[in-house]
């Protein structure tokens, strides 16, 4: 009973964020804009090309990295593991830099998601490979070694904005706070589509991470082929962190948050689980961005400024709560 | 009876340098019960672990009913063995219903909902392991022999043929500990499961086991009986100490006592 009424809040709070936050803004959208389709008015200009576009971007972002969290968490059994630990984000965002300094002239389309894809896998094979190096690696090297790739890729990236000019080293330095500013709808599609796979994906692996959740020996045990598991969740969280970093730069500490939060809501069972973090995920980033556009109007923040203001000391809450129950990391 | 449900040949493991498990070789009947002993570090654990197929880096053979355990997809090999680890986490944050439920995972494929067969047979499991009374409870809120009852359950709704377990008494008082022994027994009796089961306790092993074995720095120095390993020098070979014996007063099985501390 309890429970249904969580989902039942996700869902309606998912609902009340995609239809209010449009309208939110330093400029007013009166209602009768809405049915002018052909964007005579300002308005309408407004609101369909750039508020609607901005808020799926951001709806998109928000369900794709709260996804990978979800997962990830599972895999690794650690309240800590997200994209932005593990140093994926930080090899998407290296890839896309390359991409912005090197490759941007070339007629590669959609160049910018190819490039972070290549950064998302290195650097999840770099992880996965310092694990693999000595036998019976452990989560904690894991995340240990994310760290470090992490930072290996933010020198690299400072060592591209150092050699760049300043044109670009400024877009980079844009790029990288995390934003979601975006004109028109073909990078919402874009997104869409990665998105809806990569989500699909794990979607499918339910049952897979609910063991994998409690330990990697009973979900042998019970049949769960470990090892394929984490290639698949690996490949579609590389997708979709990909895809945010390529658009809306590295967006931290979503993938931290929204599943913590829904598991407080609606439990552990990766079933309801997942379509719940997509959901609120989605609806938390969108709502932290009409913040970061509204705060200080007519000016805007960066969204990613206002999700790591939270994220911050959520993560040294986790840090704490978790040293409480358990040892070691 | 005949039937091989295990057969190991010269199964060898090693940590970087460090030898494991040494050209060990063994077979288990179906339907027996087969304890497993040895000092710490013999190599025990990580014998279970090679069959569970946890460690598959392992040289020499494992066959799992006359077939090589290479060769089974994880989850057809579910169906056949499963694997009882020592304890359970302590933070597992499902039901004890949930938990039991996913133990029917590999008879479901990926997308096929739970049928009322399924419920059945968990609920079956739980009233005979004695867990369905608190069936609702977070598993992260039992105590050590709850949870150990919760794992035996689970591993009897997967419906498995072939029990590993690890040590399922050790940490547990000693009601539990009984209890968890009568309940494998049943379970070995009633559905002619095999158990293959590790354990430092040799009374609890020569009182339960139809076969022993006995492993020494990660070789077999002892295969045969209760009758037969219960016998001053063989137990000195194995564990590097003395014994005293005394008879057990209802079957008259010999015992071992502990040492009276000087």
């Amino acid at each position: 009973m309890k429970k249904s009424i969580a989902h039942i809040f996700i869902i309606l709070f998912a609902v009340l964020v995609l239809l209010l936050t449009p309208f939110a803004g330093s400029i007013k959208i009166p209602l009768s804009a809405l049915k002018d389709f052909e964007l005579t008015t300002t308005g309408a200009q407004i609101f369909y090309s750039l508020r609607l576009p901005r808020v799926f971007t951001a709806f998109l972002a928000g369900a794709a990295l709260a996804c990978c969290g979800v997962a990830l968490q599972a895999m690794f059994r650690n309240p800590l593991a997200t994209p932005f630990t593990l140093g994926i984000s930080g090899g998407a965002a290296f890839g896309a830099a390359i991409y912005v300094i090197f490759a941007a002239s070339l007629p590669i389309p959609y160049g910018s998601v190819w490039f972070s894809f290549a950064g998302s896998l290195a650097a999840v094979l770099l992880v996965y490979g310092l694990t693999r190096i000595k036998k019976g690696f452990s989560v904690g090297t894991m995340l240990l070694a994310g760290i470090a790739v992490n930072f290996f890729f933010s020198s690299l990236i400072l060592f591209l904005q150092y050699i760049s000019d300043f044109t670009q080293s400024f877009r980079i330095i844009h790029w990288l706070m995390g934003s979601v500013d975006v004109t028109g709808y073909s990078t919402p599609l874009t997104m869409l589509v990665l998105t809806v796979a990569g989500i699909a994906i794990i979607a499918a692996q339910s049952a897979n991470l609910n063991l994998m959740s409690i330990s990697d020996e009973i979900a042998i045990a019970r049949g769960v082929d470990v090892k394929n598991t984490r290639k698949i969740v690996f490949f579609a969280t590389s997708i979709m962190v990909a895809a945010v970093v390529a658009f809306c730069g590295p967006i931290g500490f979503v993938g931290l948050m929204a599943p913590h939060i829904c598991r407080l809501l609606v439990g552990p069972d990766h079933k309801i689980l997942t379509p719940a973090s997509v959901l609120f995920g989605g609806a938390f980033l969108t709502l932290c961005d009409t913040v970061a556009r509204t705060l200080i109007a007519p000016a805007e923040m960066p969204v990613g400024v206002i999700t790591a203001l939270l994220g911050g000391p959520f993560f040294i809450w986790l840090l704490l709560k978790n040293t409480d129950s358990k040892s070691g990391m | 009876m005949n039937e091989k449900a295990i057969e190991i040949e010269d199964l060898s493991f090693a940590i970087l340098s460090k030898r494991i498990l040494q050209d060990v070789s063994f077979s288990v009947s179906a339907g027996q019960k087969f304890f497993i002993v040895g000092p710490n570090g013999a190599g025990k654990t990580t014998l279970l672990r090679c069959l569970s197929r946890i460690i598959t880096d392992y040289h020499g053979s494992i066959k799992v009913k006359d077939k090589n355990l290479k060769t089974y997809s994880q989850k057809k090999l579910a169906k056949i063995l499963t694997y009882v680890p020592q304890a359970l986490p302590a933070d597992i944050p499902f039901t004890v219903h949930q938990f039991v439920l996913m133990a029917r995972y590999p008879h479901l494929s990926p997308f096929s909902v739970i049928s009322p067969q399924d419920q059945e047979i968990v609920s079956g499991a739980m009233e005979m392991t004695q867990t369905a009374c608190f069936a609702d409870r977070i598993i992260a809120t039992l105590s050590g022999g709850e949870r150990q009852q919760v794992s035996i359950a689970a591993a009897f709704a997967q419906q498995a043929e072939i029990f590993l377990l690890d040590e399922p008494a050790a940490y547990l008082d000693y009601k539990h500990q009984r209890d968890i022994h009568n309940l494998l027994a049943k379970i070995n009796k009633t559905y002619d499961t095999t158990i293959i089961c590790v354990t430092h306790d040799l009374n609890s092993a020569v009182l339960n086991a139809d076969t022993i074995i006995a492993l020494k720095e990660g070789k077999i120095v002892f295969e045969g009986t209760a009758e037969k390993i219960m016998n001053e020098e063989i137990l000195e070979q194995i564990y590097s100490k003395k014994f005293n014996f005394v008879q057990h007063p209802l079957t008259g099985q010999k015992i071992i006592v502990p040492d009276i501390i000087e």
